[in-house]
């Protein structure tokens, strides 16, 4: 750490340095562990409490914010009395380094062991040996996981299926919230389309699936149609579907379940690109009318090059939903009919057929996915200066 | 090129009229420049003329032609916004090509405009920049070079210099005057300051309102107000105003505001007769107030006096907050004069550059 106070810029000696890295990673990991020993005392003492039950709410909420509080305070209190080198070097590590700490537990050690069994079979590592004996057990199976990843028949289905969900699913909720914004923006009853376009953002994936369970409902041609796309193809004349069992045109019926989420997200994008469309400048349309734009030239030409920040944001954050799409597939065909994504076949490997291995090599395909686009994404807002 | 015509223009939001009756005729070539407080309907004249706003009521002309109906883009005029309005994905080239690109122009046409005014602006080396790159002075610049490569009949111009510092915008002014000489076009220009107006303008018109208060050369403008908001708009500091009564004694005529009298010239007697005995309102500009000892030789001086509450000195002149009773004033006297807050001061009045204007009606009595 450099200090620019004055005429001097001194580098900390070797010593100093790993002694600062060794307070630091203390505080780190000394602050949660010593919140989560209190919260814990606090739990068994309120558990075997005879207290009315909305007293001992009060008394953990108090006790967990204020327990939590106190001891950021305390911490924080004897980083200030240290001298002021060490002030400045530890005091950041009291807020951030809890933080940093848990979420190294929570999300990076399980990411690095969920890599580390997929490496192995489908009962992963077996117990008690040394790392050189896991790697010459016959659990050890290299890289093959992800050879079948790529090989497996569902998982090949899955990934085209997830590219349809990405291509679709984010190119008509951009399409859609664009418009809608646009035209709402021009309209007087713009504060109540804008709402209702927004309310399905209010439901759950599940919630919305349920919804759209209704809409798809099949029943044998004859009896009453209780879904509300049959119902309408029936009375017109037509032939009951069943929307999203409809395999004969698979992988289209695909499209059938990528509307929900269309559904959902363009409310998503409509309420940004409206907030990004009123950013824009009057003067500057005005400035392409007296240039001699038409209004589709100038939408194009000058809005869209304006709003670009958020198209890609929302773009990319519509990609991300998609590539981890999950509950609308599970409720709606449990992954039959060529449904599959790729979620659904880590949840089903991992959870109904117990491969551990090939479940956790998919998971793992997943995120190495995710990852660009989250880049991208964060690029962007950092761009817009968002954070 | 084109003069442009206001012909009984009104505008309306609503039961609200923003311009009532506005009537103008500027001439080809010339530089006239609108000028008001804001709200006065300045900006929104222009836009009309821009077509940027709907004329609710009357004709706007450009040349020959009613363009009331007519969009934007085939008015031939261009505009330059007080924001600039430059775009910001577009390079400086592009966006001063942009209009023309739209035009359908030959491409070596636009390079060579585009280049031309690049040149004259002293933007050549900054034609690969983004808006974003460029300084204030810069984007001014090339707000002004968008619209001059579109070779307008009327140039339009809405507080181009609002946003520049203090010290670029007296450079601008200059740049701007020389840019109408140079290309001999119609300029309409809106400012809500007095000194580009007066600097810049071959005619000034003094918007309040809604209405146009008047219309006229800076030089007019300044010695012959037509009514009291004119006289107390341009001018800095403004021009002190006075109740008075018009009294007659022995043939002579003298404008007595309570505090003091002051005897009017015999030569600008003559309008003045049918007000005596009447209340007017009596107007005299700081900088015709002296100290006696440095009043220049040949003024008609009329001696008043009163307390110093405040004194400012700018350096190049003296500012006096005076007070002579029930009357307040401001006086700009020349710097060697000695006087500090509280002094009892004696100073005149140069009768010469008296005005006065009727209570009622707050138009000038000629």
């Amino acid at each position: 750490m450099n200090y620019v106070s004055g005429k001097e810029v001194k580098q900390p000696s070797l010593g100093v340095r790993i002694l600062a890295l060794i307070g630091r990673v203390a505080l780190a990991i000394a602050i949660p562990a010593i919140a989560f020993y209190i919260l814990y005392l606090g739990f068994l003492f309120l558990r075997d409490s005879d207290a009315p039950r909305i007293v001992i709410t009060l008394v953990a909420i108090v006790w967990g914010v204020g327990g939590v509080a106190l001891l950021y305070w305390i911490f924080n209190g004897i980083v200030e009395r240290m001298p002021d080198q060490w002030t400045t070097r530890l005091q950041p590590f009291v807020f951030v380094g809890p933080a940093m700490a848990i979420l190294a537990w929570y999300l990076a050690i399980p990411t690095l062991r969920t890599f580390w069994i997929s490496l192995f079979n489908r009962d992963g590592p077996p117990a008690g040996l040394t790392i050189p004996e896991l790697l010459a057990s016959d659990s050890f199976v290299g890289l093959s996981n992800y050879a079948a990843v790529f090989t497996e028949r569902v998982m090949v289905e899955a990934f085209r299926n997830n590219i349809m969900w990405i291509v679709f699913g984010s190119t008509f909720s951009v399409a859609f919230g664009l418009i809608i914004a646009v035209l709402a923006d021009r309209s007087a009853y713009e504060k109540l389309a804008k709402s209702l376009i927004f309310l399905p953002m209010a439901i759950s994936f599940v919630g919305a699936s349920i919804i759209w369970k209704f809409i798809y409902e099949f029943r044998p041609p004859g009896q009453p149609q209780i879904g509300l796309l049959n119902a309408i193809l029936v009375s017109a004349g037509g032939v009951p579907r069943a929307w999203t069992q409809w395999v004969d045109i698979a992988p289209w019926n695909n499209l059938f379940l990528i509307v929900i989420v269309i559904w959902l997200q363009t409310g998503f994008s409509m309420v940004l690109f409206s907030a990004a469309l009123k950013g824009i400048p009057e003067e500057l349309l005005e400035a392409g009318r007296m240039d001699g734009a038409s209004e589709f030239r100038i939408f194009f030409g000058i809005m869209l090059p304006y709003i670009r920040g958020t198209l890609i944001t929302v773009w990319t954050t519509i990609v991300i939903f998609t590539l981890k799409i999950f509950d609308v597939v599970w409720v709606m065909t449990g992954g039959q009919f060529g449904t599959h994504v790729i979620a659904t076949q880590f949840y089903r490997q991992s959870f109904t057929n117990r491969n551990s291995g090939f479940g956790s090599a998919i998971a793992i395909v997943l995120l190495i996915a995710v990852i660009p686009v989250m880049i991208y994404n964060l690029k962007q807002f950092r761009e817009q200066e968002a954070f | 090129m084109a003069g442009v015509t206001y012909r009984h223009v009104y505008k309306r939001y609503g039961d609200v009229t923003v311009i009532t009756d506005l009537n103008m005729e500027i001439a080809d070539k010339e530089f006239v420049v609108f000028v008001g407080p804001s709200g006065c309907g300045k900006s929104t004249s222009l836009r009309m003329l821009a077509g940027l706003e709907e004329v609710t009521e009357g004709e706007i002309l450009i040349g020959d032609r009613v363009v009331n109906d007519v969009p934007p883009k085939d008015r031939d005029i261009a505009m330059v916004f007080q924001s600039y309005a430059l775009y910001p994905h577009m390079s400086v080239y592009d966006n001063m090509a942009f209009g023309l690109k739209l035009r359908k122009t030959p491409k070596s046409e636009i390079d060579r405009r585009v280049k031309e005014a690049a040149e004259s602006l002293g933007l050549t080396h900054l034609l690969d920049r983004k808006p974003k790159a460029l300084s204030g002075g810069q984007r001014q610049r090339v707000a002004v070079g968008r619209a001059i490569v579109r070779e307008p009949a009327v140039f339009l111009m809405d507080e181009p210099l609002s946003n520049l510092d203090a010290k670029l915008r007296v450079s601008a002014r200059a740049e701007i005057s020389q840019l109408h000489r140079r290309l001999g076009t119609t300029f309409i220009y809106v400012t809500h300051d007095q000194v580009e107006a007066m600097t810049m303008g071959d005619r000034i018109a003094v918007m309040s309102d809604g209405l146009l208060q008047q219309i006229d050369s800076p030089r007019n403008l300044y010695n012959y107000p037509g009514n009291v908001f004119v006289a107390g708009f341009i001018g800095s500091p403004a021009m002190n105003f006075f109740d008075a009564t018009l009294v007659s004694e022995e043939g002579k005529l003298f404008v007595d505001t309570g505090d003091f009298r002051v005897h009017v010239p015999e030569d600008r007697q003559q309008p003045y007769n049918n007000y005596v005995g009447k209340e007017v309102i009596f107007g005299m500009r700081p900088e015709n107030l002296h100290a006696p000892q440095f009043a220049p030789p040949g003024i008609d001086a009329s001696p008043i006096e009163g307390i110093v509450e405040v004194v400012e000195l700018l350096g190049h002149e003296l500012h006096l907050y005076v007070n002579a009773g029930k009357n307040s004033m401001v006086a700009t006297v020349d710097t060697r004069l000695q006087v500090n807050t509280g002094n009892q001061v004696q100073l005149v009045m140069d009768m010469h550059n008296m005005h006065l204007f009727d209570k009622k009606t707050e138009l000038a009595i000629r």
